[in-house]
């Protein structure tokens, strides 16, 4: 046999027993939290320049009532997104659970009934999306910008032109009083709650385990025993589901719905997962990521508000955010590539036939891989 | 002899047709659904109402035509609806200010204000590698915020604009209005060019197989960097277009008009993933959902039921599309199989 | 048209060497290659013969040796160099562009043009008629390429090739995915390239197929280069000699584990146009190794199996249980464990980390109220990383910095870590440096000694003489024939994978 090593060229540390160390799986993660985290504390020193007395409890309940339901609606598309999959009905089916749930109780229903059905619709919604991607493996992308029209279009069947606005005072509280004890609006609460439950859920469950693994690498995670496509349709439920919730909340705070209910709050829900440290490409993304940039969108609009500063500066503002997050990590590594090629000359292409996977984010490749002899 | 090919196979693997089979399609449909609606009301075939039917069609044709070359590529662009919004306001503001300025310097200029924001796109997707919806979404928030710092809430009312500019909004030549001429010289003009240019079959390429693309020299970030340019472009012709028919414009100009857009697209045949479809039944596709709008009211079918059609025939387009394909591979596949096993 | 001594050679490669880090993949390649013959390359694999390849298509550069074009020595820098040098390759994986036409993907970013730089499609259609005439094929060159089958897929490559002159074409086992008929066609087409004058290396583990076709034969072993011979002069024995000349003492001398019951019964097997008639079973301690070329329909056999592909016709059994069809999850409730061909595609989440890749397979174990247990996890983790030697930095490192053959001690982690009944391993070392290669053997080695049952699918053939109790040989989706360890040897082997029948001549 001919002499070759028996081992590899030494890596970094020899195997040195049970190596239970802290896993820096967080720290990759915290990196893009911790400038979160600093772009919040640089927002709330802003507004409190601004105003002495803006971090008061006023202002955080202002921001939980205006941020609520979009945040709501942000969980279930961060879980989405992280499958590489993307729901643009969102906003849609806000609208049209709220329709319905006023329809039907303006013809008598009592709220409570109302509220159930509207999830129920919630929940057929998302199943329609959960059918046509999962299933039947249509692009999310084109199926939820149909599902966006169609569940507007229900709305306006739903409710026409009218615009119903009796609702028992005792619930549209929830748009004026906090939840007695704190000074949190009660979908601000419901959100936190929410946020913990799918921070646990995704962090720490099996299903969040195989949520990640569904964006990352379908193929593999399917060789490992998990249903794919039935993972994707749940979340699509879901989806459905907490919009829904988002719905209700939303048309009980306003003390009224219309069937243009929350049109265009989509994008402001994506950007705000993007924001949020959630990559586009699937399998990355903290719920507390979400949560900061949910907290920094809503700081941030209120600071804009009181200096009044127009909505559409705030939208510039916004997209400039939106695009500086995904502009940094992929911009880096593009001047990466850039210089690297000017430095080593002619490009290396990849022959076909070689079965190397494109892959979204560059971990510490060396290049050269022993090669797959044949 | 060609391998052996089930007749469904060999009836859609003809490539590179002038018409494939979809836009066929769509042209029958189109005829359908324009029959029917006439029989029930005789006024949905006078000329003005087809004069209506074609303008109403053209603004999203032309950025249907744009939106093609994106798509085709295997990106999105869904800023086009915010850059219509923008261009007709700053034509309508240059208008205002400066009452003789010259009609063409109006497209010209809105026009220019499209190619610009096009360009940043098409870098930042190009050469940054930034995915495209996450850009064109970002740059929709942006320049709709820029288009309400401009307006300010003053709105373009038709006192502002010159009438030569506003004739071009209603004006017809042998009874087709210019929108429409206009409209359907860009989709010749764009057609043309991805069927008979290099650079256009580029488009395609990319689309198709992006790897066997690099490798077979295509330029691939220079081609989808001018696919944007040429999508912002024309949304901003049809930003100016936008203010010559409506003869007047506020901030929520164009809003909403790039998910329509997309949908038009994808009913005229347009792969979301990219490497097939043409303009021709992008445009086909806009005037369709056009038509069956337009149909809905004149068979007085409640208004509220139009945008619940639209969605779930953008759903039916896409699942056939899927099922065609599907079929299409399984009758190829079988009919190797059964050609394998000599 | 044969070859003259006299005459310069189209090609010439000598002592090229090519190393990834510690894996030398290329000690001496040579080859020299004529105007007008078609050349086999003939080795196994890791004889270094798809290193050579992308040498000579620009993909690597060689550490060291020369490579002369026409006399001239060159260097090609890269794959365009290669290019207009005229060498195209012609892989096994097509990559055209399937929503254009046949000749739209021959002369892409060439189309013919005429006044105004406008594409003369016409021109182009009679240009790409011309070629399918010159090769003696018909193919519409107005069809779709989607649909189109691997060896029409092939066609146009080759077309493609012809259409930017080259004149060295390297056909990379062009007709592991053909049938007798399409591979006949392909002949014809390479009978008109010869005929043309260009040079074809064929590189192909099917020796009946080589001297049907070929005028030389080149064969490499260990990464360098054994001999060249005309096919005239040399017999198919001689071949398989020079091919696998190593000494096999050299693998891990298996230790005899006790034989017991049946823990997997396969009954008539089948998948439309894949697999037919596949029967077989497995017992608790020994190894069965599925041998054959590629393409054979070994991994099909194993995805069958584990439910990852949905059976058309058959029986699974596993410990008397029989498998639903298409259900991963029945098979590895049932005992059943699958490490998977392709390690980075299917074995692994790259970017995730060891821990989270070993637990993913036993995410229900680990979690005590559906919340899954971090320490359990890790020491899981740890505790496989142990037992099987894992060379690592840290346990949340991304398995994509790990080398090749701590990657398969993952995938290996993974299912060991739910003590299966029946491990099926397809390639268990490919990729593998050598020493975490014995490793592994001695890994399967013990877990066959207690108890386990082992499928193994493997196209090294010292690994599979060497490891297996009983070696099925399979070609096209059959199994050709059952040696027992006793009785198998390399000839056997590779005659019921190659089509031959026993003693034939070349």
């Amino acid at each position: 046999m001919t002499s070759e090593p028996a081992t590899q060229a030494p890596r970094k540390r020899e195997y040195a027993g049970t190596d239970t160390s802290r896993l820096p799986v967080w720290q990759r993660a915290l990196r893009w939290e911790t400038g979160l985290v600093v772009v919040l504390v640089a927002t709330l020193i802003f507004g409190t320049v601004r105003s002495s007395d803006f971090l008061n409890s006023t202002t955080g309940f202002y921001i939980g009532l205006n941020m609520g339901e979009i945040a709501i609606m942000a969980l279930p598309l961060m879980l989405i997104v992280i499958t590489a999959e993307i729901d643009l009905s969102v906003a849609s089916m806000l609208g049209l659970s709220g329709a319905v749930m006023g329809q039907l109780h303006s013809q008598g229903w009592p709220i409570g009934l109302a509220m159930v059905a509207a999830l129920v619709v919630g929940a057929l919604g998302g199943a329609l999306n959960g059918v046509l991607v999962a299933r039947l493996g249509l692009p999310s992308i084109a199926v939820t910008i149909g599902t966006l029209t169609l569940f507007r279009g229900l709305a306006e069947i739903v409710l026409g032109a009218r615009t119903i606005t009796d609702f028992p005072a005792w619930i549209t509280n929830i748009g004026v009083v906090p939840v007695p004890g704190t000074q949190l609006s009660y979908s601000t609460v419901i959100f936190l709650v929410l946020a913990i439950i799918f921070g646990v859920v995704l962090h720490a469950t099996r299903a969040g385990r195989a949520i990640v693994a569904t964006g990352l690498a379908p193929e593999a995670a399917q060789f490992a025993g998990i249903r794919v496509n039935r993972v994707k349709f749940g979340l699509f439920v879901l989806s459905g589901v907490m919009c829904a919730l988002a719905g209700i909340l939303f048309t009980l705070k306003n003390a009224s719905v219309s069937y243009d209910a929350g049109t265009g709050l989509e994008l402001n829900v994506v950007a705000i997962v993007l924001f949020g440290g959630v990559s586009i490409f699937g399998g990355r993304g903290t719920v507390i990521g979400v949560v900061l940039s949910v907290v920094i969108f809503g700081t941030l609009q209120q600071v804009l508000t009181q200096m009044q500063v127009q909505p559409e500066v705030q939208n510039i503002i916004i997209g400039g955010l939106l695009l500086v997050s995904v502009v940094l990590p992929n911009g880096g590594e593009a001047v990466r590539r850039l210089r690297a090629r000017l430095r080593t000359g002619p490009h290396l292409a990849r022959a076909p036939g070689t079965q190397r996977p494109a892959r979204a984010v560059s971990s510490s490749d060396s290049g050269m891989k022993p090669e797959e002899k044949k | 002899m060609t391998t052996a090919t089930s007749a469904l196979g060999t009836r859609f693997a003809r490539g590179g047709a002038l018409l494939r089979a979809r836009e066929v399609g769509i042209g029958v449909v189109l005829l359908l659904v324009f029959g029917v609606t006439t029989l029930h009301n005789h006024n949905f075939a006078t000329a003005n109402s087809v004069q209506q039917l074609l303008s109403g069609a053209a603004l999203i044709a032309m950025l249907g035509v744009g939106e093609t070359l994106v798509i085709v590529t295997r990106n999105v662009d869904l800023s086009v609806g915010s850059i219509v919004g923008l261009s007709a306001y700053v034509v309508g503001d240059l208008f205002k200010d400066h009452p003789g300025t010259p009609v063409i310097l109006g497209f010209v200029v809105g026009i220019a204000i499209g190619a610009v924001i096009g360009a940043i796109n098409g870098f930042v997707t190009a050469a940054l590698r930034v995915p495209s919806l996450v850009v064109t979404l970002a740059m929709l928030y942006i320049i709709r915020g820029i288009d309400g710092l401009i307006v300010n809430g003053v709105i373009i009312t038709s006192s502002n604009i010159p009438n030569a500019f506003i004739a071009i909004g209603f004006r017809t030549i042998a009874g087709i209005p210019w929108l429409a001429i206009i409209a359907f010289a860009v989709v010749v003009i764009v057609a043309y060019a991805m069927r008979s240019f290099r650079s256009g079959r580029d488009l395609y390429a990319i689309g198709s197989n992006p790897e066997a693309a690099a490798l077979a020299g295509v330029p691939v970030a220079r081609r989808v960097f001018t696919a944007f340019v040429i999508s912002g472009s024309l949304a901003g012709l049809a930003g100016a277009l936008f203010l010559a028919l409506h003869a007047e414009v506020d901030v929520t100009g164009g809003t909403g008009y790039e998910l329509l857009v997309v949908a038009a697209v994808v009913v005229g045949g347009v792969a979301i993933f990219g490497g097939s479809g043409t303009v021709v039944g992008a445009a086909l596709g806009a005037l369709l959902l056009n038509t069956i709008n337009q149909a809905l009211v004149a068979s007085r079918v409640s208004a509220f039921w139009n945008e619940a059609i639209a969605g779930a025939l953008l759903l039916l387009a896409i699942a056939f599309d899927r099922w065609l394909s599907l079929r299409v591979a399984r009758g190829l596949r079988s009919a190797e199989g059964a050609h394998r096993d000599l | 048209m044969s070859e003259q001594p006299e005459e310069v050679p189209r090609l010439a490669l000598d002592q090229a060497a090519k190393a990834f880090g510690a894996v030398q993949a290329l000690v001496d390649g040579s080859i020299t290659l004529f105007p007008g013959e078609a050349h086999a390359l003939v080795g196994e694999n890791g004889a270094g013969k798809s290193t050579l390849v992308k040498i000579l298509a620009g993909v690597y550069q060689p550490d060291s040796g020369t490579l002369a074009i026409d006399g001239q020595p060159v260097v090609l820098s890269g794959p365009t160099a290669a290019r207009d040098a005229g060498i195209s390759i012609i892989y096994q994986e097509p990559t055209l562009f399937p929503d254009l036409t046949v000749a739209e993907n021959i002369f892409m970013g060439r189309q013919p043009l005429r006044v105004g730089r406008r594409i003369d499609r016409p021109a182009m259609n009679r240009s790409a008629d011309e070629i399918f005439t010159r090769l003696g094929v018909a193919l519409d060159p107005q069809r779709q390429a989607r649909g189109l089958s691997v060896a029409d897929q092939q066609i146009v490559e080759i077309a493609k090739a012809l259409s930017s002159n080259a004149n060295v074409l390297v056909m990379d086992e062009p007709t592991a995915a053909l049938t007798t008929v399409e591979v006949e066609r392909l002949f014809e087409v390479i009978r008109a390239l010869r005929g043309e004058g260009a040079a074809v290396l064929f590189i192909s583990h099917r020796l009946e197929e080589v001297f049907a076709i070929c005028q030389r034969v080149t064969i490499m072993r260990d990464g360098r280069f054994v001999r060249t011979a005309p096919a005239g002069d040399i017999t198919v024995d001689e071949v398989i000699r020079s091919m696998v000349g190593r000494d096999l003492d050299v693998l891990f001398p298996k230790t005899q584990a006790p034989v017991g019951e049946v823990v997997l019964q396969v009954e008539q097997l089948s998948r439309e146009g894949v697999l037919h008639d596949i029967s077989f079973s497995v017992r608790r301690g020994e190894i069965v190794a599925l041998a054959g070329l590629v393409g054979a329909g070994r991994s099909e056999v194993a995805r069958a199996i584990f439910g990852i592909d949905r059976r058309s016709a058959g029986v699974v059994t596993v410990r008397g249980q029989v498998l639903p069809n298409g259900s991963p999850l029945a098979a590895m409730a049932a005992g059943v464990a699958l490490v998977p061909e392709d390690r980075r595609q299917q074995g692994l989440v790259m970017d995730l980390g060891i821990d989270r890749n070993v637990a993913l397979a036993s995410l229900a174990r680990l979690s005590r109220f559906g919340l899954i247990s971090r320490t359990r996890e890790r020491d899981m983790a740890a505790d496989w990383a142990n037992r099987l030697q894992l060379k690592f930095g840290r346990l949340t490192n991304a398995v994509s910095t790990l080398s090749g053959g701590n990657q398969q001690k993952v995938v290996l982690s993974k299912w060991l870590a739910r003590d299966p009944a029946l491990l099926i391993i397809d390639e268990p070392t490919r990729g593998i440096d050598v020493g975490t290669k014995a490793e592994v053997h001695r890994i399967l080695d013990g877990l066959v000694a207690g108890g386990l049952a082992v499928l193994m699918i493997s196209s090294e053939l010292p690994e599979v003489l060497g490891m297996a109790d009983r070696i099925l040989v399979m070609r096209e989706g059959r199994i050709t024939a059952e040696l027992s360890r006793a009785e198998a040897d390399e000839d056997q082997v590779m005659r019921a994978a190659t089509g031959q029948l026993k003693g034939a001549a070349a």
